[in-house]
């Protein structure tokens, strides 16, 4: 008589693959700011907005690896009603680092434009501030002879969580391709306070903002669908690997009606030799 | 046969300042104690690799292209002592139908000499690439004789198809030289990117199964956020990787083959030759006719 053999069964799905090896990310993409600061463009300096969130800490890490502590300016712009906390944390990732800094209020600007329009509500009035951060972030690098750079994560460009033509406006992001999940592994691994990596992330631009509770979902569920959105799979195979209804279509819902932030904007073609349609020339020819 | 591997990081576009650090990186060659046999360089390696439409003001014509290289070479000290063969990848210019090709071309006292020209036939279009948008695809897969034997030459994706390497060998190649440009993607590994660890692994099966010698030149640098992975590396035919570079930066690679290492290991493990036995049947199939497309017939 026979007896059965074992069965080996393969997992039914896969996890979508979030996990990141943090020290080889690190070296790719300090080598990335190092070619596209110095080895292309020439500049030694960096100019980053500091908020006291790990995306921007994380760039900063990045940055100081890549050009030096002295290299590196970061500038913290603190509008009046933005919590001190954010302004703690910033210094704490300015103080690991020893790397330039600068404090500069953005609240007479803000205000100056915002008193002729009293009624705006939170967003217009978060929008207004992230544009006046960029507007300083540029003239700052245009003083020192820097390169602003960027500090957006791909979970936040995905579901269009940021002010079009602001936060996404620095020419060079070394992490737009890191879901927020994977900036938090490779916050770990630099050593970002522990402090800026474990608190809640938050635009601040309101009191007691959150993100996740802006977006209505977690990161970590986000970054699950879109990573299985991004791979091609349906909404249907989605929820069937055990996300909710709910959460798939809200992701899915930002995803696409966000695409627009994501290019530049839409110019009428008249000619066959349009720029960008026709004429079409690499951003580092 | 001594051999080096050019992992070179052009500057996007700027073809006199590529072709000046080809010429300081053929005085270092030139000038080298034992000559060099044969130095093979990148895919695109004097104008890096996304040039949209702009590979149209970058593209060479075969023959110019040969007697630059060739007066760079004559120009370096040392450089007469020996010939030399030079591989080199580059957008071509054929009578206005353009193409991403190989040059395989020998350099001695008496002159120069291009003996083989491979256009690249599977052209990447899809995802970051856009190749097909600007370039025309090569329509045959050639291997060349060379003083060292039968070559071929496979331009990147050329060699992601196992049957590109299987039809270079039966046609009697001994050497795949494999001019590269690959962006790297994929950091989930574990201290490699996955698109370098999957070169590695093809790279490796190919010089196992047929017995060959794999020669890789990868492209080096980031080009508008995207880094090409260099890990340039030579792998004998017996799947052994006898030097490989690191995935950034540029680096020349160097290395010593026993040519006659083919034949051992062939001789070791015959696949080739049962391949040359088998092959007629698997394309000589009805049933796999109706699947094919044939050339100039759209599906």
């Amino acid at each position: 008589m026979m007896t059965a053999l074992p069965v080996i069964e393969a997992p039914r799905y896969r996890p979508p693959l979030l996990d990141i090896d943090p020290a080889l990310t690190a070296e790719w993409l300090v080598a990335f700011l190092r070619d596209e600061l110095i080895w292309r463009r020439g500049i030694h300096d960096a100019v980053i907005g500091l908020s006291g969130g790990v995306d921007s800490a994380v760039v900063a890490f990045l940055a100081t690896r890549a050009l030096g502590p002295a290299h590196v300016h970061c500038i913290r712009m603190p509008y009046r009603t933005s919590s001190p906390d954010s302004l703690a944390d910033a210094r704490a990732v300015i103080d690991a680092l020893g790397c330039a800094s600068r404090t500069i209020e953005i609240t007479d600007a803000v205000d100056g434009y915002l008193q002729f329009e009293p009624e705006a509500d939170a967003r217009r009035r978060g929008n207004v501030m992230a544009r006046t951060r960029m507007l300083v972030l540029f003239d700052q690098s245009s003083k020192l002879g820097a390169l602003p750079v960027g500090t957006g994560n791909k979970t936040e460009r995905l579901m269009g969580y940021f002010t079009w033509h602001a936060d996404d406006s620095p020419p060079v992001n070394p992490i737009g391709d890191l879901f927020k999940t994977q900036v938090w592994q490779l916050a770990r691994h630099l050593g970002v306070p522990l402090r800026v990596v474990d608190k809640a992330p938050s635009a601040d631009l309101e009191a007691n903002q959150t993100d996740e509770g802006d977006l209505g979902i977690t990161y970590l569920q986000a970054d699950r669908i879109l990573a299985l959105i991004l791979s091609g799979r349906s909404d249907d195979k989605i929820v069937a690997r055990g996300f909710s209804e709910s959460d798939v279509r809200l992701v899915r819902g930002r995803v696409d009606g966000t695409h627009w932030k994501r290019h530049l904007p839409t110019t009428a073609m008249v000619s066959n030799t349009a720029i960008n349609e026709f004429y079409l020339r690499p951003v580092d020819f | 046969m001594k051999v080096a591997v050019v992992q070179s990081k052009p500057r996007k576009g700027d073809v006199d300042a590529n072709l000046a650090e080809l010429a300081a990186i053929f005085a270092q060659l030139a000038s080298a104690e034992e000559p060099y046999d044969l130095i093979v360089t990148p895919e695109a390696a004097l104008t890096g690799y996304f040039l949209e439409g702009a590979v149209y003001e970058r593209a060479f014509v075969a023959d110019a292209l040969a007697r630059t290289l060739a007066e760079l070479w004559r120009a370096a000290p040392g450089s007469a002592r020996a010939p030399v063969d030079v591989v080199l990848g580059f957008y071509e210019n054929a009578g206005g139908t353009y193409y991403n090709a190989a040059l395989y071309l020998r350099i001695d006292a008496a002159g120069h000499e291009i003996l083989h020209v491979h256009r690249k036939m599977f052209l990447p279009t899809y995802g970051v690439f856009d190749e097909e948008r600007f370039l025309s695809r090569g329509r045959r897969l050639q291997t060349f004789e060379t003083r060292f034997g039968r070559m071929a030459i496979l331009i990147c994706e050329d060699a992601w198809h196992a049957i590109m390497p299987t039809v270079a060998a039966i046609k009697g190649a001994r050497v795949l030289l494999v001019p590269s440009a690959s962006p790297g993607r994929g950091l989930g590994a574990g201290g490699e990117l996955e698109s370098v660890l999957h070169w590695r692994n093809v790279l490796r099966s190919y010089a196992v199964e047929h017995g060959v010698f794999v020669i890789y030149a990868g492209l080096a640098g980031f080009e508008g956020g995207k880094g090409m992975t260099g890990s340039s590396t030579v792998i004998d035919p017996f799947g052994d990787t006898l030097v490989t570079a690191p995935t950034l930066g540029a680096h020349v690679l160097s290395a010593e083959l026993d040519l006659s290492d083919v034949d051992v290991a062939r001789a070791g493990l015959p696949l080739l030759g049962d391949l040359g036995a088998v092959l007629p049947d698997l394309l000589f199939d009805t049933e796999l006719m109706p699947n094919l497309t044939p050339p100039g017939v759209t599906p």
